[in-house]
């Protein structure tokens, strides 16, 4: 074991050497006080390294590397992008860059909508509380110095602030054109009071990217939040999600998560308002050289809240899947109710499956439950299938998405979650 | 219809433990065989080599249903040739929809026979009729397969799956087990209105009862791998008085 000391040390001489000589990213006084205290943040942080115990199976090196190493597009073979079906406000990112030809104008009723580049050079004093907070916020008790580098050197972004109840969904694009590009994106949203709305994030993204996503429900709004990371095998990335949950709101946040060299979710949720609840849910399917990991962490810091945490992957040749969750009572929470289940389906004896799960209470009346499975497809259902004479591929197909439905289950509009099971149905079949 | 021969198996994993030890069974078309025997005699075995589970190793003999080879096939081609196990125990399959599954059986056997698939409303229309007489409720269809179905419930799901696959040779591992009165009458009243010249059945059971409401051409007892004796309907009723005592005695002499 290296000493803790010389480990730090190393970290900081890391990041200290990534942020020679860059500088930051021009803008008005209140961002660049911003980014400023968000790039002090990780060169005290250093960065992460396979050492610390939150990246203990998830080798950061290539998200922390000076340069990109160059991955292939993805042929999708004319399958159409996820929610391609839905009347949607389409606000399109292209290897992290905002197209604002492709995208729709950002005028929907009950929305305020401003690019991260546009709002550095103003004044929106909404964003401007509100900009790498969460993030600083979260970086205690677990050290997240990749989400401060975004902070600090992000120029995309949009800032969304829902005031309403907008009657369509936002929707985050990200295309990917480049075999080298290198994203960084920041958004930031605010539900206020009693607002409710969903944002629809999908796509690749780019051959590295970096994303974080502030967001601020205040006190009975609520905010859908289903997300589709995938198709491209060749990339890299990191995206961090922070929420904060105010008294009586409600966050639902889903991700899919098919293909990718190494993907690594970070949610962090603090509920910080009493009868608030937040529901974390993932279903990932990962084929070969596949690694995988979601990092959550959910802190009820008021009491009669509730969480779920719902995670499911499917796993086969050399796919590695991640799960580290972690529900943390304080001791005002009484009546939490928490709860939190992991389960991997290993179609194969090469995948892995490595959980964490982590209960921290320190009020005593709570119900909290955690688990985590790894099982392979059964047998006797299997047969079962099969003597009816459904095929074998077929028949382990349907089992895969059975396993799945749970976390799909999660999406509270079904129409949404029809559309990923489909196109997960799709994702099997193409590969038998 | 079907003719097994000398069949002997044994477990994959443990070739020590022999279950079939030279069965012999010949099903003529339109024929309906009751097999009866002691647990333990090797019936669910039979049914499971004849449908194709892993786990058996077939050693000696042959099984064709009508002239085909069924050992070689897989249970998917097994079941699309027209052979059809209600099991013993139908398997819970959760998050999969009774309905969902149905219907790709159904299409994936048409498919198989280079037939047309049947449209979601040609099947709905198909299966709610024959769901009604067999009095399970659109509620059943709906939810998962078989899970939170009382043991009654699974049985009649199982005759409904035959109906709507019209296999050719029905085997019913113990399909009366753990059914009252009235659904014993319901699931047997499903299985005589599928009963044709074409159509063979091969009941198991242990109790004559059923045997009342499914009349049989020829009743077969099994015992320790083997068929011991066949007879009539009379054999049933020798069985229900006398237990199995006589017949093996009988048999080892
Ligand atoms: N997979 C298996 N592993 C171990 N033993 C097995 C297996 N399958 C069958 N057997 C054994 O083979 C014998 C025959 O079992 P089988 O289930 O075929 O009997 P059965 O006649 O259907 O009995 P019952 O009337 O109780 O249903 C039993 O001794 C059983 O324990
Ligand atoms: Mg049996």
């Amino acid at each position: 074991m290296m000493p803790r000391a010389k480990l730090k040390a190393q970290k900081v001489e890391a990041a200290n050497a990534l942020l020679e000589g860059r500088a930051l990213p021009q803008g008005g006084a209140w961002i660049t006080r911003a980014r400023s205290a968000a790039e002090k943040r990780v060169r005290e942080l250093g960065l992460p390294t396979k050492r610390d115990e939150y990246w203990r199976y998830t080798d950061p090196r290539r998200l922390t590397a000076a340069d990109v190493e160059p991955g292939a597009l993805h042929d999708t073979q004319g399958e159409p992008p996820a929610f391609d079906a839905f009347d949607r406000v389409k606000l399109v990112f292209v290897d992290g860059v905002f197209d604002a030809d492709a995208s729709d104008p950002m005028a929907l009723e009950g929305v305020e909508i401003c690019q991260l580049s546009q709002a550095a050079m103003t004044d929106l004093h909404w964003a401007r509380d509100l900009y790498g907070s969460l993030e600083a916020r979260g970086q205690s008790p677990v050290e997240r110095p990749l989400a401060s580098l975004n902070t600090a050197y992000a120029t995309q972004g949009v800032l969304i602030r829902i005031t309403g109840k907008p009657e369509k969904p936002i929707s985050l694009i990200y295309h990917r054109e480049s075999e080298t590009s290198d994203a960084m994106v920041h958004h930031v949203i605010r539900v206020e009071s009693g607002a409710e709305a969903t944002i629809l994030e999908n796509g690749p993204f780019a051959t590295r990217f970096n994303q974080v996503m502030e967001v601020d429900i205040a006190d009975g709004g609520t905010l859908h939040h289903i997300r589709a990371q995938g198709r491209d095998h060749e990339r890299v990335g990191c995206a961090h999600f922070f929420a904060r949950l105010g008294a009586g709101s409600h966050l639902k946040s889903f991700t899919l998560t098919a293909n990718g060299a190494l993907i690594r979710n970070d949610s962090v949720i603090w509920l910080d308002g009493a009868a608030g609840s937040a529901h974390v849910a993932g279903a990932t399917v990962g084929d070969g050289a596949f690694h995988h990991d979601d990092t959550v962490f959910i802190t009820h810091g008021a009491p009669r809240c509730e969480s779920r945490q719902v995670f499911k992957k499917v796993l086969r040749r050399s796919a590695v899947g991640v799960f580290q969750g972690k529900i943390l009572v304080n001791q005002v929470a009484q009546l939490t109710d928490g709860y939190q289940i992991s389960q991997s389906l290993l179609l194969d004896e090469d995948a892995q499956f490595l959980a964490k799960p982590e209960l921290e209470i320190y009020a005593d009346d709570v119900k909290c439950s955690h688990g985590s499975t790894s099982g392979e497809i059964d047998s006797n259902q299997l047969f079962y299938l099969r003597a009816r004479g459904v095929p074998e591929d077929t028949a382990k197909t349907l089992l895969v998405l059975a396993f799945l439905a749970e976390a799909l289950d999660e999406i509270a509009e079904p129409a949404y979650a029809e559309d990923l099971r489909a196109r997960l149905e799709a994702w099997f079949e193409r590969r038998g | 219809m079907l003719k097994i021969e000398n069949l002997h198996a044994e477990l994959e994993e443990d070739s020590e433990v022999k279950i079939l030890k030279g069965l012999s069974l010949t099903i003529k078309p339109g024929e309906v065989h009751a097999i009866m025997g002691p647990n333990g005699s090797g019936k669910s075995t039979l049914s499971y080599v004849l449908s194709g589970r892993d786990g058996y190793a077939v050693t000696e003999g042959s099984a064709t249903l009508e002239g085909v080879d069924l050992l070689e096939m897989e249970p998917e081609e097994r079941a699309a040739a027209g052979l059809f196990l209600a099991f013993q125990y139908p398997v819970e399959i959760p998050g999969v929809g009774n309905m969902t599954f149905l219907r790709t059986a159904v299409n994936a056997q048409r498919k198989a026979r280079g037939e047309e698939e049947l449209s979601a409303g040609e099947f709905l229309k198909v299966i709610r009729a024959k769901a009604k007489e067999l009095q399970i409720d659109a509620d059943m269809l709906k939810r998962p397969v078989n899970v939170g179905f009382s043991g009654g419930e699974k049985k009649r799901n199982e005759i409904l799956q035959m109906a709507m696959l019209e296999p050719k040779m029905c085997i019913l591992d113990e399909t009366d087990s753990g059914l009252d009165v009235d659904a014993m009458k319901l699931v047997s009243d499903g299985v005589n209105a599928l009963r044709d010249a074409g159509r063979s059945f091969l009941v198991i059971t242990h109790y004559q009862r059923l045997l009342n409401h499914i009349k049989p051409d020829v009743v077969h007892i099994m015992s320790e791998g083997r068929i011991i004796k066949t007879g009539g309907p009379e054999l049933a009723l020798e069985v229900e008085e006398n237990g199995y005592a006589d017949l093996m005695a009988e048999a080892q002499a």
